[in-house]
């Protein structure tokens, strides 16, 4: 057990414990961005004019009838940018665009007094387009060639002496398609600027920093002039890792040229058409197993559609490359990666940040070729598990790959599988018109920021004269209770009560140089920062302590609230020692740091151990199909998940149950759909509203669902022996998937390949037991060594190349 | 003041008033087109939030005090986003605020805060509004165990029907709870297991419980009035009269009842009503007559009304009430604003073309009835003229003893109908002597599938006749290809419906017979 792991006797760590803002929620007093508008004299709303073309330049941008609209304050354009006119770090998202890259690509934004006369000024400026050829699918842009990024390649072992010796190769492909946040709350903004001509921006962001160097470099002005505050965000999920900074900057830009707060809040339409999404992908594989279906190779391209700009493509892209092994050992890898640059909205971070796409691409292979080998698919899966001491294709040994087994074990007994196989068996031979399908998946997912310098972290902690502290981290809360952790973190570290703890909104300038709250490694990072931050100061109210009790401060104890002597002989109040440190003139608060050792990763090789550890869970999921509709219900879930020690059971629970969810949404029911016709309207998102693109609601909840976090889970790299929770159980929802796919198969004669469309939409899941009963040979999968090759990069092209090798070199100096 | 119709009215504006968490809440400047979420987040009130600002997400959930017969009141949640704030006026608006408060939460707030039921919290006050109103429902009672139900006399039909013989299951808690109340809210980020848990602990509501006191007495009078301003009028007619007199007068009108449909005009399209007609509160369109002979329902009554008012009457209707959007929007469509918006993939006309409905319609020049199936001329098109309204929708009775819904969409809750059937077919001695079969989201308008009917009526009610008229049916219509399905998808969907009701009730009709 090391000392960042080694909890306290009665650690307030490991309560269940509600969010602590619930009551604030329930009651509708919690704020975010947009409430404060009404709270904010003065205040002017902005609106965009977005294009109606996929691909077009600005010829000619006529503002003044806008302005001749009552209540229209001010027209912001390109002209008015002081500084660079960009809203990303890699400087290819112009803020304001002369050459608009997807339908709905704002070209400029209008202010005005109530958000009715920005709208009505909108409609009323005048843009003169030439319309340009647009590529819309990704198979558009892989046809035509239309590439950006890096093209990472991961590769282990001899690939053509594998696919050659092998017993069993089968070739195929897979598109499928991403995901909308659909975070409750869009994007929203509010800025200000005080009297000495420092910015304010309220924002609903992850990435609090970011935000700040983007505002910065947009208005021109130096990091320490801008300071951005996130309250809370109704939802997060990566939508607001990288998208708000533009948004944020069009506040802050109108706010300094006209003096006047400037909210800036997308309406769910401009949200769903401007902002980017989980990137789908395109996938070309062949795969290699021996006579007992142990995987031999792997050959695969990915093609990820990344839209317009590069945004987060690179890091998602190469965590899918690091997450298509999932959970399985392949001897023998090669794996392309490139990022189709398309006519679509920038795609981003999207909880799994390219982890689920990868593995989809391996659960999918396993779900259709299990029947070619006559396997059944739970049997394929569990024999190609990692056992102790292998490695992952890009070089990390495989720690507690036994976690993956015990989680297996476990829901496959506390989920009854074998009794419920033979039912849903027995049920299928007596149902002609409904099946059923019952499908185990496992998720290993690493943790950790892929780019190694993200991985640190700060913390402010005071403690008051009273006793009472108060602590600010660089994290963002975003409902996944990283707040309520980082409570229960500085009340264990402190040894007080929970209440004497409160926590203060993150702030820029309180905490400096953070990273985004994302990777799910919120509470790993923010919560060794904080309890550094809160040790520092026990390291000297023990030394005010000892003195006070007369003991050597080695023999001090904090706990309860209370300073004792080691085997809680005498004991003073917490807020006495405190009282008592402030006469002493001892400094009372401090910052705190942290960095997760041992990582290191070479991204142009895809080489190294970028995670600190990996998470581990697994799922079982029966479902019911229709046969005449293809429609189906998810009759029972049964979960257990590897949170190491948690920090916070309540929160834990809720997090798992929500990602499931969350990701049986993106396999089944959420459908983005791009006009790909030749009308006018080419490139248009059309279902860009709740009423067509939908989200899982009540009825996608499993009608019981089991979940359990793993017991004797310690971690010992990390804060209080927990582990990170927000992105893997997402992952554990392929099990629902795969249960349809079987439940479609059931449809058709034994040992039938089937098809399943990703959305499993019940049309998806209709044309799949279709194709089951038609009995089409082998679904799409070609059988036979050595099976087709996936397309091959461009030689010419660079590997990947992130932030991590550049931020290495001298950084551009701006002034 | 005289309204120009010679109609009393209770200008001027400003003494208008809407009741917000007990507090009058005074209406001056209020633009008619302005949304009651825009209103009440403009007093601050900033726990409704705009999640989707179309009905769909439940964000915007507060509760109004609604008629639950002549005497009492029924708390009844409704979508702020769509409901113009003039329509509040004279009425009692509770939100989340006003049901507690983070000292002394509400016993919903407190079942919701403490079993994970938050994460972001952004849906949340919406959650507790629309779950406070179920906790609130008056027929809501624990149910006793499996095997031991009967329908509780005592209720007089004032349960809806989806839940009167209901036994505790997923959807339905220990506590009368029926989880149904909360499918017009959406949660992206619990999976919502804590929330059903919180609905199903929830007990009865305590003696001294204002809400729940306040169930006993009518709920506010709509009286006639006239909201004025900058983009247009809402105008409340106090009576039928007075609504044909304005209609004549203003034949551009909207005609509003939930403001299901139009809401979304307004916050999506940016439409803006010149002058609106409130029609939802008109009592000559809240009736709801039974007989042996027919069925007439008001065409202003919410589906959650006629749902209760109906109590199991007409199977045909039970079967679509659960799968016509949510319980939020249910409570605020009507069957008239379904068939006065004429989409071709509204989900009432494919059940009243089946049920041989027909419509009502009335002016100041008289009344005519017009047959469902008549009704329709085109994509949004109907008989109705400018200054006609739909009065009331007719059912003829008897029913015919095999009917069905089939909804067939993306999602199994609130979502819009790819394809949507609606069947009555009359089954004698196994032979069908008559088969009214409608269809919705296969053409511009609903339409009959006559061919499908003709290919049955008359043969006997066997696998091999249903699937010879399947493969007629499969013929029915000209569906699209768009974003909720295929037109193979809707073609096929359209091919098996018959043989989905035959192998779900063929076999019994035939053993009955």
């Amino acid at each position: 057990m090391s000392a960042l792991s080694e909890r306290p006797a009665n650690p307030l760590v490991g309560q269940d414990v509600p969010h602590e803002s619930a009551a604030l929620h329930v009651t509708g007093a919690a704020l975010y961005t947009d409430d404060l508008v009404v709270r904010t004299h003065g205040c002017l709303h902005a609106y965009p004019v977005q294009a109606p073309h996929a691909h077009a330049r600005v010829t000619t941008l006529r503002t003044s009838p806008a302005l001749e609209v009552p209540g229209v304050v001010r027209v912001l354009t390109a002209d008015d940018v002081p500084g660079v006119n960009d809203a990303g770090v890699k400087h290819d998202e112009p803020l304001f665009p002369s050459e608009v890259m997807f339908y709905g690509h704002a070209v400029c934004w209008v202010l005005g007094e109530t958000l009715e006369a920005a709208r009505l000024g909108s409609l009323a400026v005048e843009v003169e387009y030439e319309v340009l050829p647009a590529l819309v699918s990704v198979r558009d842009a892989i046809e035509a060639g239309s590439f950006q990024g890096g093209q990472p390649r991961m590769e282990r072992g001899d690939i053509d002496a594998a696919f050659g010796s092998a017993s069993h190769v089968f070739s195929g492909e897979l598109e499928f398609a991403g995901q909308e946040h659909f975070y409750l709350e869009t994007h929203a903004s509010l800025a200000t600027v005080d009297e000495n001509g420092q910015i304010f921006v309220q924002c609903s962001t992850q990435h609090p920093t970011e935000t700040q160097d983007i505002v910065a470099h947009v208005l021109g002005r130096p990091s320490h002039a801008v300071t951005v505050q996130c309250l809370r965000m109704g939802g997060g999920f990566g939508g607001k890792e990288m998208q708000p900074h533009g948004y944020a900057a069009i506040a802050a830009l109108g706010a300094t040229l006209t003096g006047r707060p400037v909210r800036v809040r997308l309406n769910r339409t401009q949200d769903l058409t401007m902002s980017g999404k989980r990137h789908g992908f395109h996938a070309q594989w062949r795969v290699a197993f021996d006579d007992d279906g142990r995987l031999q190779a792997l050959d695969a391209t990915l093609t990820s559609d990344g839209g317009w700009s590069l945004d987060l493509s690179e890091p998602v892209l190469a965590r899918a490359l690091c997450h298509i092994d999932n959970a399985y050992w392949i001897p023998n890898v090669r794996v392309n990666g490139r990022i189709a640059k398309s006519h679509k909205t920038s795609q981003t971070a999207f909880r799994g940040f390219g982890g689920p796409q990868g593995m989809l691409v391996i659960e999918d292979i396993l779900g259709r070729c299990a029947p070619l080998l006559g396997l059944d698919a739970m049997d394929l899966r569990r024999r190609n598990f990692y056992t102790e001491g292998q490695q992952t294709p890009y070089g990390q040994p495989v720690r507690h790959p036994e976690r993956a087994a015990v989680c297996w074990d476990q829901v496959r007994s506390s989920a009854e599988i074998d009794r419920r196989k033979a039912e849903v068996e027995r049920f299928n031979a007596s149902h002609r018109d409904l099946k059923r399908g019952l499908a185990m998946t496992p998720v290993k997912f690493g943790i950790s920021f892929n780019f190694t310098a993200f991985n640190q972290a700060g913390a402010l902690v005071h403690v008051y004269k009273d006793g009472s502290v108060l602590i600010s981290h660089g994290g963002t809360e975003m409902g996944q209770g990283l707040h309520t952790k980082m409570l229960q973190v500085a009340a264990t570290t402190l040894g007080v009560p929970l209440h004497t703890v409160r926590l203060a909104p993150t702030r820029t300038d309180k905490v400096p140089n953070t990273s985004a709250t994302a990777a799910s490694s919120g509470a790993d990072l923010n919560g060794g920062a904080v309890k550094d931050a809160c040790e520092q100061i026990l390291d000297r109210l023990r030394v005010v302590a000892a003195g006070r009790l007369g003991i050597a401060p080695a023999d001090v104890r904090f706990g309860g609230g209370e300073v004792t002597t080691v085997g809680g002989g005498r004991s003073v109040p917490w807020a006495e020692v405190v009282n008592q440190a402030y006469f002493q003139r001892v400094q009372l608060w401090a910052a705190g740091f942290y960095r997760t050792e041992g990582l290191h990763w070479d991204s142009s090789v895809m080489h190294g151990s970028p995670f600190k550890y990996f998470s581990y869970g697994v799922a079982a999921t029966e479902v019911e199909v229709d046969g005449f509709t293809g429609a189906y219900r998810t009759r029972r879930v049964d979960i257990v998940h590897d949170v190491g020690d948690s920090l916070s059971p309540l929160v834990d629970l809720g997090q798992v149950e929500g990602a499931f969810v969350q990701g049986a949404g993106w396999l089944t029911l959420e459908d983005l759909r791009w006009d790909e016709s030749d009308r006018s309207t080419r490139g248009r998102l059309a279902t860009q509203a709740a009423s067509t693109y939908k989200l899982p609601s009540f009825s996608e909840m499993p009608e019981v669902f089991n979940v359990a976090l793993l017991e004797r889970a310690h971690e010992d790299g990390a804060i209080y022996g927990s582990k990170a929770v927000g992105e893997p159980p997402l992952m554990l929802a392929f099990s629902v998937r795969e249960a349809l796919r079987q439940a479609a198969a059931a449809f058709g004669p034994p040992r039938v390949s089937v098809d399943l469309a990703s959305p499993a939409t019940p049309e998806a899941v209709y044309w799949a037991l279709e194709q089951a009963r038609r009995h089409t040979e082998h679904g799409h999968v070609v059988e036979g060594a050595p099976g087709a090759v996936p397309d091959q990069p461009d030689v010419d092209a660079h590997p990947l190349r992130p932030h991590s090798e550049r931020a290495a070199q001298p950084a551009p100096v701006r002034t | 003041m005289t309204a120009p119709n010679g109609h009393q009215t209770t200008e001027p504006q400003a003494t208008h008033e809407v009741t917000v968490n007990g507090k009058p809440c005074g209406l001056a400047g209020l633009d008619p087109n302005t949304t009651a979420l825009d209103w009440l987040r403009g007093l601050g009130l900033t726990g409704a939030k705009e999640g989707c600002a179309e009905g769909e997400c439940g964000a915007c959930s507060v509760m109004v005090a609604r008629p639950d017969g002549d005497d009492r009141t029924q708390w009844t949640p409704v979508n702020a986003c769509l409901v113009p704030a003039a329509a509040l006026v004279g009425g009692e608006v509770v939100t989340a605020e006003g049901l507690g408060s983070p000292e002394m939460l509400h016993p919903v707030q407190r079942e919701v805060a403490v079993r994970g039921g938050s994460q972001c919290g952004y849906c949340t006050p919406g959650f507790v509004c629309s779950m406070a109103a179920e906790y609130y429902r008056a027929g809501r009672r624990p149910v006793p165990a499996a095997g031991d139900r009967r329908p509780d006399p005592s209720q007089n039909g004032h349960e809806p029907v989806d839940s009167v013989h209901q036994a505790p299951d997923h959807e339905h808690g220990p506590n009368g709870f029926d989880l149904h109340a909360l499918s017009g809210n959406l949660c992206r980020c619990t999976g919502y297991r804590p929330l059903r848990d919180a609905a199903f602990a929830l007990g009865e509501p305590a003696q001294s419980d204002p809400f729940a006191a306040r169930r006993a007495a009518p709920a506010p009078v709509a009286a006639a009035i006239r909201v004025h301003g900058d983009t247009g009028t809402y105008a409340r007619p106090g009576d039928l009269g007075e609504a044909l007199e304005l209609l004549a007068e203003h034949p551009e009108a909207v005609l509003v009842a939930g403001s299901t449909d139009w809401g979304v005009d307004v916050n999506i399209r940016g439409a803006r009503a010149p002058f609106a007609i409130g029609l939802d509160r008109l009592a000559e369109l809240r009736h709801l007559d039974l007989s042996d002979d027919v069925i007439e329902i008001g065409a202003a009554l919410s589906l959650t009304e006629v749902e209760r008012g109906l109590a199991g009457r007409v199977p045909l209707l039970d079967a679509l009430f659960p799968q016509f959007a949510s319980r939020l929007i249910r409570n605020g469509a009507t069957i008239g604003g379904n068939l006065g918006t004429a989409s071709p993939i509204g989900d009432t006309p494919p059940a009243l073309l089946a049920l041989e409905a027909s419509v009502v319609l009335t002016s100041v020049a008289g009344e005519r009835v017009v047959p469902l199936a008549d009704y329709f001329t085109g994509y949004r098109q109907t008989l109705r003229r400018p200054d006609e309204l739909v009065r009331a929708v007719r059912v003829p009775m008897p029913l015919s003893g095999v009917t069905a819904f089939h909804k067939v969409a993306k999602r199994r809750f609130d979502d819009i109908s790819s394809v949507a059937v609606g069947f009555a077919l009359d089954v004698r001695d196994g032979v069908v002597a008559k088969a009214r079969i409608g269809l919705g989201g296969v053409a511009a308008t609903p339409v009959r599938a006559l061919a499908t009917e003709a290919a049955l009526e008359g043969r006997s009610w066997s696998a091999e006749v249903a699937r010879a008229a399947a493969d007629v049916m499969r013929g029915e219509g000209t569906p699209l290809d768009d974003h909720r399905a295929s037109a193979a998808y809707r073609r096929s969907m359209l091919g098996t419906a018959l043989l989905k009701l035959h192998a779900q009730t063929g076999e019994r009709e035939e053993v009955g017979a």
